[in-house]
């Protein structure tokens, strides 16, 4: 039944794709790619990833839309009109599928348990996480604890990409008012027009930031951490930004309190592991943070992923507002 | 036995009349002749058509926290969907599409 399911869901998947490169609205391809999003959260949680589910629905779905959209408010709507000779990209798409379809015959068969993949390091892990750690989810063990080079390297990929896009942002071409899209857009205003939205949305938005918090601080017991709860939070302010205009959310949290986020969560994780290497033992070992190994790794793994939620929120929230104050020039 | 039964029984009746009610607000979301008339079959099928199912699953979890879960769920449906509806056909009003109008004007757009 369930693989019935996965099926059906990849042909959808299958089907948006095809959607997306057909189309030549832009605005259909934003929102279509949103749905490619959600289907591949449905395929990660039917293939019981549902911390990868998770981020991707938030980040996927969710946030890229909006940044997408914010993207889309700044050019045109329709894609341009290319009529290149299309035979040698063709060919070369040809080849490359050939060759990966060729590939997947040396795959080992979907779920073997003799799989490469499930013989490797996997076992020790799930063997010796109650043993180390002692966490219900073995994914947030792995990931911030076992390989916290990796997460680490992760999280400064986020803030690497913050910056560059503030860069890009902040340089403004000229210092001429394009004064149409002001005359047409009412900056700041957000949806002043829109009753229905705005109350509902008041009354979401400290839920949502609940929820934020708590797949934030539940990851070591079930699908969360800190990527997802960044993009969560990061999401309740944004439609804050939407409800109430931008310049009341810039209010609330300042574009200098985005950039301290951002820093400050990078370098919160970098520092528990520097703790760690002054405490006598390796970069990112969380063991000797507390007398007892495993509360050390408790409190370890506890602050690395309010680092990688932080950062994750100061940097969304950076570029969401690099997007739209760029629509105000 | 016969509780059991019951309960089977009144969360099948909700499970298909949730999924008559999205199939219907699919159906209408394609052949419906104009942007408003198709909004309202979808949020049709968004709004009641999914809070049936849930009500359905949440007979089938019984009392346990997954119901809890599913009644959170139900409520969060509850707010956004018809407040997602009513933002799109403001947005859709600001941005000059008229509802009397019999033909549609927006299907070149969403090709």
């Amino acid at each position: 039944m369930t693989t019935l399911f996965g099926v059906f869901m990849l042909t959808l998947l299958v089907i948006t794709a095809l959607a997306i490169v057909r189309t030549s609205h832009l605005f259909a391809a934003v929102i279509l790619t949103s749905i490619f999003s959600l289907l591949m959260a449905a395929n990660f949680f039917l293939l019981d990833a549902a911390d990868v589910a998770l981020t991707e629905a938030a980040i996927g779905a969710g946030i890229s839309t909006v940044l997408f959209l914010g993207a889309l408010a700044l050019t045109a709507e329709h894609e341009r009109v290319t009529t290149v000779k299309r035979l040698l990209p063709l060919s070369v798409v040809t080849v490359t599928t050939l060759i990966m379809i060729y590939a997947t015959f040396d795959k080992p068969r979907f779920g073997d348990p003799e799989a490469p993949v499930h013989q490797h390091v996997a076992p020790w892990y799930l063997e010796k996480t109650p043993e180390y750690i002692d966490i219900p989810n073995v994914v947030t063990a792995v990931l911030g604890s076992f390989r916290g080079y990796d997460t680490f390297g992760e999280v400064f990929v986020v803030f690497t990409a913050g910056i560059g896009v503030m860069f890009l942002f902040s340089a403004r071409p000229g210092n001429r008012k394009n004064s149409q899209r002001q005359a047409t857009a009412e900056p700041g205003q957000g949806l002043r027009h829109y009753l229905v939205p705005r109350v509902v949305g008041r009354l979401l938005i400290p839920f949502i930031l609940l929820f934020g918090l708590y797949v934030q601080f539940h990851g070591e017991y079930g699908p969360g951490g800190g990527f997802q709860a960044g993009a969560i939070v990061a999401a309740a302010i944004i439609l804050y930004a939407l409800l109430e205009g931008e310049t009341q959310a810039l209010r609330a949290l300042p574009l200098s309190a985005l950039t301290v986020l951002m820093a400050g969560g990078a370098l919160l994780f970098g520092g528990v592991g520097i703790a760690g290497m002054l405490l006598g033992s390796n970069f990112l070992d969380y063991s000797v943070l507390a007398a007892d190994p495993i509360a050390g790794q408790h409190l370890g793994l506890l602050l690395i992923e309010a680092g990688v939620g932080i950062t994750v929120t100061g940097v969304l929230l950076s570029v969401f507002h690099a997007f739209a104050a760029r629509g105000r020039v | 036995m016969t509780m059991t039964l019951l309960v089977d029984i009144a969360s099948w009746i909700l499970l298909s009349l949730g999924g008559v009610l999205i199939f219907t607000g699919g159906l209408g979301a394609l052949r419906m002749p104009n942007l408003y008339t198709r909004m309202h079959a979808a949020s049709l099928a968004d709004t009641m058509g999914a809070m049936l199912v849930i009500a359905g699953i949440m007979l089938q979890a019984g009392a346990s926290l997954a119901t809890l879960k599913l009644a959170a769920i139900l409520l969060f449906l509850l707010l956004t969907g018809p407040a997602a509806s009513n933002a799109l056909a403001s947005a859709a009003l600001l941005a000059g599409v008229r509802p009397d109008q019999a033909t549609d004007s927006t299907a070149e757009d969403s090709k």
